[in-house]
């Protein structure tokens, strides 16, 4: 018993040495951290500092009617962000109305009808391919895809659904392959992945005691999802979906390849067109300082603006989705 | 009335056994010096009040528990005592803790500090995720340069103290979680006694394991009062009757009764704790 | 099985009817969906390895018009890239996770961070590229290897910070407290203890960042640009496998056209293999 661990209670000047420098350690360790942590938020407002002053020549000489403006003549120095803008919001839009419901089925198997052996090769082979770079997409978009869109999809559709009055503009023309259509389905194939595994993973969260009791009443699978998980997930079902049409629009690789090009507003979707981020793609590189840089400029404040407020509603609805949660389990 | 009787009568076998409340009453400390002595402590979790008025001593050397039916609070104040809720923002603390005459509730004592002189052992065994050694070793090199050899000593000396060495000295490079329940409780206590502090505060250390590490920690308990201050909390109110010199009894926040165990098991002065102790609620 | 008398069997044949239509539905978008992706990563292997030889590692890219070439210079530059770009984004990911994880439950600065964090890895990659070209490349008058470095941190940063923080939260606070009663800094118990608990986690959200980063082309496009020939140098324009596709899928020539289908396979491989290094790394840890 020589341990005189009773009467030592009082520090030892080596110990309290070690523990005032221990408070200065601590102090440094919360500063560095949160430095490392605010430059996220530096460089967010690094970016659209830097946008805005980068785009302001034009957005000055242009206006604001400049998003709406149909030129793009490099010659003469006459710029409008309206083609653009239409095809990043026509190729997305087309992208989400087939990825969705293939995503949904997609989802609602693998949480409902697939036997269990397979799920997790099928869940990993999703979440696999979401990871696939979007420049594949493009090359399997240009020269696989693109050539049999023109010999056999795009005259299918111009005597089906061309035919149809009012609808029918849209498929008319030539069959040139690539255009906005085709960008738009390749683009839909590229965000089918992620949304479905996105709603998979909000399936999932569903208690399996709400989707046993409306089994137990007679329900079909069917009605299940319909009634029980849709309802629930409602919200982060939305948000997955806002999350794909963040991806969509902001997408380069896919959409370049593919869109042809063309600073042309037409009302087919077969005719090519550009989208925003193919357009900075294919000409920022060369463009000369001055109103064709700044337009440049403008068009990706334009599309940051965008994506930023879609993704900003998709996180929101994801946290409230979240809380709902916190209040139910 | 059968049955109550018999419960004391338990209580008599195991106390005398042990010979610990016997040898407590004769040996009367020549100085009785308090570790701690808590003075008016009122205890908040936001707006409700965890703690009421609490004012006891603990008294350097021995054993001293805390029983009560759960929600008492008796984690609570084991936990003011080292500062831990100072972790959560919302939980505060109010009145006086002093150490050593050192009042630990002040907002200038540097907690670190503190806590290496005052330890801690959790009801859920957490060996950190690093060797047997080194979790002996991470406390020490806090406040401690010591060659490789004197931390050596120092390792074996611990897991002595908790009964483990026989059975981790081949195993010290393997990892902490490579052990059994028990045993990682015991390396947690090793961890806790390595720093050489004043008191070691234990939390409900047995009711996560089963009875035969129950016991052995048990024994360690006995062994440790001779150079530790120990406070433990307990649920199991036979646990507190066999290891303990001391026996604090609280209830829903507040100091119901705190004296010497085998007063406090045998002739209890409160109904509270007569009626707690006797089993007619819990 | 006798029926009751009032179960209305044409309502419950239209039930019946409609789930067999809802789930075969459902089954044919999966076999859509699943027929083709595969198509696509056949094409890719197909296309890609029938281009795969010694020279596309030895050669650099060829000129226009000329034969022959490899990639050389381009798998060169992008591992320059990328690893440049995985020195700089670890760091400073895994700190500001560690600062949302410990400090960020008091603080609004954190719910913020942790906001903006979440949009960062949605956010338009070309956008990133304009801003470090505007930043960077304008400052300091040519493209670089560092421009690109750049860019693609800013891309990889959000990555890590989530999938630290995440993995840091799941660490049971039982683990800090045990480490706090030793007497042990912050700072020691963040990074000895809870980051040490929490490392196959880090280490899997490192590896997803690098997998991510492997793969984009447009941050790099006015960045890093392209090289012809082969250079390790990170001052000037530095050749990358995903710059090196986009100008070659487009271009007129066969040889080109090759050697972007092997770049493409290459990238693909060193994607797909990181996200299984992650997902084996973190089932080791789930399991240990």
């Amino acid at each position: 018993m020589t341990e005189t661990s009773l009467s030592s209670a009082a520090p030892t000047p080596q110990a309290l040495h070690i523990a005032k420098w221990q408070r200065v350690q601590d102090f440094l360790f919360h500063g560095i951290t949160q430095f490392f942590a605010i430059s996220v938020l530096i460089a967010l407002l690094g970016i659209i500092i830097s946008l805005v002053i980068n785009a302001w020549p034009a957005l000055y000489t242009f206006g604001p009617g400049f998003f709406f403006t149909q030129e793009w003549d490099i010659v003469n120095g006459e710029f409008g962000g309206l083609i653009a803008i239409y095809g990043t919001l026509a190729t997305s839009l087309i992208a989400l109305l087939i990825a969705v419901p293939l995503s949904f089925g997609i989802a609602v198997f693998l949480t409902e009808l697939c036997p269990g052996y397979l799920r997790r090769p099928l869940g990993t082979a999703i979440e696999l391919l979401a990871a696939v770079p979007s420049i594949i997409y493009g090359m399997f978009g240009l020269f696989i895809f693109a050539p049999l869109f023109a010999d056999y999809i795009e005259p299918a559709l111009a005597a089906t659904l061309g035919q149809v009055p009012g609808l029918g503009i849209l498929f008319s023309g030539a069959f040139n392959g690539i255009g906005v259509l085709c960008a738009g389905l390749i683009l839909a194939m590229m965000i089918l992945p992620f949304i479905a595994s996105v709603m998979r993973d909000v399936f999932e969260i569903v208690p399996p005691v709400l989707k046993e009791s409306a089994y137990g009443i007679g329900c079909t699978t069917w009605e299940v999802v319909r009634n029980v998980v849709l309802p629930y997930t409602k919200a982060g079902v939305i948000g997955g979906v806002m999350l794909g049409l963040g991806r969509a629009l902001g997408e380069t690789m896919a959409v370049t390849f593919v869109i042809g090009n063309a600073h042309r507003l037409s009302a087919s979707l077969f005719a090519p067109g550009t989208s925003i981020a193919s357009t900075l793609a294919n000409e920022f590189g060369e463009a000369e300082a001055g109103n064709h840089l700044s337009s440049l400029y403008a068009l990706g404040l334009a599309l940051f603006i965008i994506t930023f407020i879609v993704l900003a509603i998709a996180k929101w609805m994801l946290i409230s989705m979240e809380k709902k949660q916190g209040l139910k389990t | 009335m059968m049955a109550n009787m018999k419960t004391m009568f338990d209580l008599n076998q195991i106390d005398s056994q042990g010979g610990n409340v016997n040898v407590a009453i004769n040996e009367q400390p020549i100085a009785a010096k308090n570790a701690l002595e808590v003075r008016d402590l009122n205890f908040f979790y936001g707006s409700f009040q965890g703690l009421k008025n609490i004012n006891l001593d603990i008294e350097e050397g021995k054993v001293t528990a805390f029983i009560g039916p759960s929600g008492c609070g008796k984690s609570t104040l084991l936990r003011t005592l080292n500062r831990m809720y100072d972790l959560y923002p919302g939980q505060r603390a109010e009145g006086t803790i002093n150490f050593y005459g050192q009042n630990i509730l002040e907002p200038a004592q540097d907690l670190n500090l503190l806590r290496s002189r005052i330890g801690m052992v959790f009801q859920k065994p957490t060996p950190f995720p690093m060797s047997i050694y080194e979790n002996i070793a991470f406390g020490v090199r806090l406040y401690e340069k010591l060659s490789r050899s004197e931390m050596d000593e120092r390792v074996e000396w611990a897991l002595n103290k908790a009964a483990l060495w026989n059975e981790a000295k081949d195993k010290l490079n393997q990892s902490g979680l490579s052990l059994s329940g028990g045993q990682q409780q015991r390396l947690c206590i090793a961890r806790g006694v390595a720093v050489k502090p004043s008191v070691i505060l234990l939390d409900e250390p047995t009711s996560a394991l089963d009875p035969i590490s129950t016991g052995k920690i048990e024994e360690l308990i006995n062994e440790l009062k001779h150079e530790y201050t120990i406070a433990i909390v307990t649920h199991n109110m036979q646990q507190a009757a066999r290891v303990s010199d001391y026996t604090a009894y609280m209830y829903l926040g507040s100091l119901i009764e705190y004296g010497k165990t085998d007063e406090i098991f045998i002739k209890p002065k409160r109904k509270e704790t007569e009626d707690y102790i006797t089993g007619r609620f819990g | 099985m006798k029926n009751a008398s009032n179960i209305n069997l044409a309502i419950f044949a239209k039930r019946k009817r409609t789930n067999k239509i809802g789930l075969a539905l459902s089954m044919s978008a999966m076999v859509l969906g699943m027929f083709f992706l595969s198509w696509i990563l056949g094409i890719l292997l197909f296309k890609g390895f029938s281009s795969i030889d010694l020279s596309l590692f030895t050669a650099s890219t060829p000129a226009p018009g000329s034969e022959g070439g490899g990639l050389a210079n381009a798998i060169v530059g992008s591992l320059m890239l990328v690893g440049c770009c995985t020195l700089i984004s670890t760091p400073i990911g895994v700190l500001a996770g560690i600062y949302l994880s410990e400090y960020g439950d008091r603080s609004r600065i954190a719910s913020v961070t942790r906001f903006v964090t979440d949009i960062m890895l949605s956010a338009p990659s070309i956008v990133i590229g304009l801003f470090v070209y505007a930043l960077v490349v304008t400052t300091f008058k040519h493209f670089s290897g560092w421009a690109g470095t750049v860019a693609l941190a800013l891309i990889a940063i959000p990555v890590v910070v989530r999938t630290t923080e995440n993995m840091l939260r799941l660490v049971p606070g039982s683990l800090r407290e045990a480490a706090y009663a030793l007497g042990a800094p912050k700072w020691k118990v963040a990074f000895m203890i809870t980051l040490r608990a929490a490392q196959s986690g880090v280490m899997t959200g490192i590896l997803l960042s690098l997998a991510r980063v492997s793969g984009e082309t447009a941050p790099l496009l006015f960045t890093a640009l392209n090289n012809q020939f082969f250079s390790t140098n990170m001052n000037a324009p530095m050749a990358n496998l995903p710059v090196v596709i986009f100008q070659f899928a487009m271009s007129p020539y066969d040889n080109w056209v090759d050697l972007a289908w092997a770049g493409a396979l290459l990238i693909t491989i060193a994607v797909l293999g990181l996200n299984i290094l992650a997902r084996v790394v973190f089932r080791e840890k789930v399991q240990a």
